[in-house]
């Protein structure tokens, strides 16, 4: 596999080649990725990433704090989806502690989490496509986006760090008439899908600007360390909601999408048909829902209730302490995956047996994306780096860090 | 919930197809294992990581095709310092093993998995860049995140939250 081992460093251009910067402040590099690209004439030769911009340490920054401290930390790694990341932390922790979840928390937690997976891949869709030249569909995505925004900003009062997922369920009960809300926009959705479509999968520009484009096959992609939607596209037949199913998946009847083709295109229909996917399993744990406990029976892990805090003397101690000190975690390490919008996200947390954890790591489905990005450009045309870019969806804060 | 504790006695786990592999191959390169939480984790000697990697990649009971992740733990002041911590997963099998190798704090360095799976090349960078473990034989190794003229490794233990002032 020698061929997608990265090249040292570029050199001065030889008598053909040119070496051309883009980025990191460039409009379709969605973030701060700087590419360096050795040209010739319109084609690439080699392209390399270079990243850091956006690396502020949340690693380190992780281990100062208590282990309930960290989930608003994670948040701020990948801004598109921040309750996929708040819910990969929480299942980490709560593996580590052994603590079983209620089933209401469990539905609460999977519907959100696909409705995170709709806003992330309305940004992408909105973006990829202005990248490339279709504006229309910009506003359509950002359209329903907010809708989205609306219904995060009901059931944790913050539209994107929402923070809601807890070590033990979730935060907050949520308002009366969220679920009508939900399954009002559940029911609006799959026509508003249809719209897009419209928009792009006949559209002839489309096509030709994606169709054939940033190739990758179903071997490289593996040995590359590609994950999700990207690696689905080149036929790969794995979605860890289905093979390896956390937080209740397995009580949901899915489809995962597949692409054998592996170019842009065949991304895109990847991921345009598991917004399908995905609004089918928010309507079926809105219908579902159990009814019971939001919140484990943990008294020392999980905070209590507002009002138990009033009237309850234990209570008022618990969440004294928990807030003060924290709660010790037993030894151990666990590394727990879950399929976030751009493929599988992880986190391996160690403890030391203390109230901090000794080291987390997230294991960022971007940041192996992106080194798939050399193999899919070069040979290619340089107008097409954007669309390939754009079709692997990156995320540059989770990349950094 | 009560944990199960950990099963650390090789012999119980000498059947798992990952450990099996590695001690028929040699017995020399697996320097314990651990189950615990539902996650193998299997102890490899340094010099032999590369090769364990690829013979865990082309069998064909483990199956391991993807490297999920190359991470390190400093367990300073405690010897032996590192823990480098690679994340393994069979797509086919839906099954996942952690491989370790513990390394000395001065001049840590060991094997580059590169040429096994071209995609540790990001993580092997990382683990450079912010813990100075050296990668023999990546084809390049240099700061990723941190600039490149940064001095220290931030994620080792002896470097303060605050960073220098």
């Amino acid at each position: 596999m020698g061929h997608l081992t990265q090249m040292p460093a570029l050199e001065q251009g030889q008598d053909r080649t040119m070496i051309l910067n883009m980025g990191p402040q460039h409009p379709s590099t969605h973030g701060v990725l700087r590419l360096i690209l050795e040209i010739d004439g319109e084609n690439i030769v080699r392209l390399m990433p270079d990243i850091g911009y956006l690396h502020t340490g949340i690693e380190k920054t992780c281990e100062a704090k208590f282990y309930h401290q960290v989930v608003p930390l994670t948040d701020r790694i990948d801004y598109l989806c921040p309750l996929t990341n708040n819910l990969c932390y929480v299942l980490a922790v709560e593996k580590l502690l052994g603590l079983e979840i209620p089933p209401k928390a469990q539905w609460l937690r999977v519907m959100l989490n696909e409705l995170t997976r709709i806003n992330s891949h309305l940004v992408w869709l909105g973006t990829h496509a202005m990248d490339i030249g279709a504006m229309t569909v910009f506003l359509y995505c950002f359209r329903e986006r907010e809708d989205i925004l609306r219904l995060f900003e009901a059931v944790s009062g913050q539209r994107m760090m929402t923070s809601y997922f807890r070590i033990g369920g979730v935060a907050l009960e949520p308002p009366l008439g969220f679920m009508d809300r939900v399954r009002d926009f559940a029911r609006r959705f799959p026509s508003k899908v249809d719209e897009y479509e419209n928009l792009l999968t006949g559209n002839p520009i489309w096509v030709m600007r994606t169709k054939g484009v940033a190739k990758i096959t179903a071997e490289d992609a593996i040995a590359l360390g590609v994950s999700g939607p990207t690696l689905r596209a080149s036929g790969v037949d794995f979605d860890l909601r289905r093979d390896a199913p956390y937080s209740g998946y397995d009580n949901f009847k899915f489809n995962v999408p597949i692409a054998t083709e592996g170019d842009v295109f065949a991304r895109y229909m990847c991921r345009v048909r598991e917004l399908r996917e995905s609004i089918s399993i928010v309507k079926q744990a809105v219908d579902g829902m159990p009814e019971g406990p939001i919140k484990a029976d943990a008294p020392k892990v999980v905070l209590p209730d507002r009002e138990k805090m009033k009237t309850q003397m234990e209570a008022l101690i618990y969440h004294f302490k928990i807030v003060s000190e924290g709660f010790a975690v037993p030894e151990g390490e666990v590394y727990q995956a879950v399929e976030s919008p751009r493929g599988e996200m992880g986190y391996y947390i160690v403890s030391d047996g203390t109230a901090k954890p000794y080291r987390v790591h997230m294991r960022a489905a971007c940041l192996a994306n992106l080194q798939a990005l050399p193999a899919m450009c070069e040979g290619q045309l340089l107008a097409d780096v954007v669309a390939a870019i754009g079709s692997i969806d990156i995320v540059l804060g989770e990349i950094d860090r | 919930m009560a944990l199960a504790p950990a099963i650390t006695d090789l012999e119980l786990l000498k059947d798992h197809p990952a450990i099996a592999k590695l001690l028929a191959w040699n017995p020399a390169s697996v320097a314990g294992a651990k189950f615990d939480r539902d996650e193998m984790t299997v102890y490899v000697e340094r010099s032999a990581i590369r090769e364990a990697c690829s013979l865990l990649r082309d069998d064909s009971n483990c199956m391991f095709n993807f490297l999920a992740d190359v991470t390190c733990v400093d367990w300073a002041p405690s010897e032996p310092r590192f823990e480098v911590i690679y994340h393994l997963l069979s797509i086919s099998k839906r099954e996942r093993v952690r491989l370790k190798v513990r390394l000395n704090g001065d001049a840590p360095a060991l094997d580059s998995v590169t040429s096994v799976w071209p995609g540790a090349n990001y993580f092997e960078r990382e683990v450079f860049d912010l813990f100075g473990i050296r990668f023999l034989g990546h084809p390049y190794l240099r700061r990723i995140l941190m600039p490149e003229d940064w001095e220290g490794y931030p994620l080792r233990k002896d470097y303060p939250v605050e960073g220098y002032r």
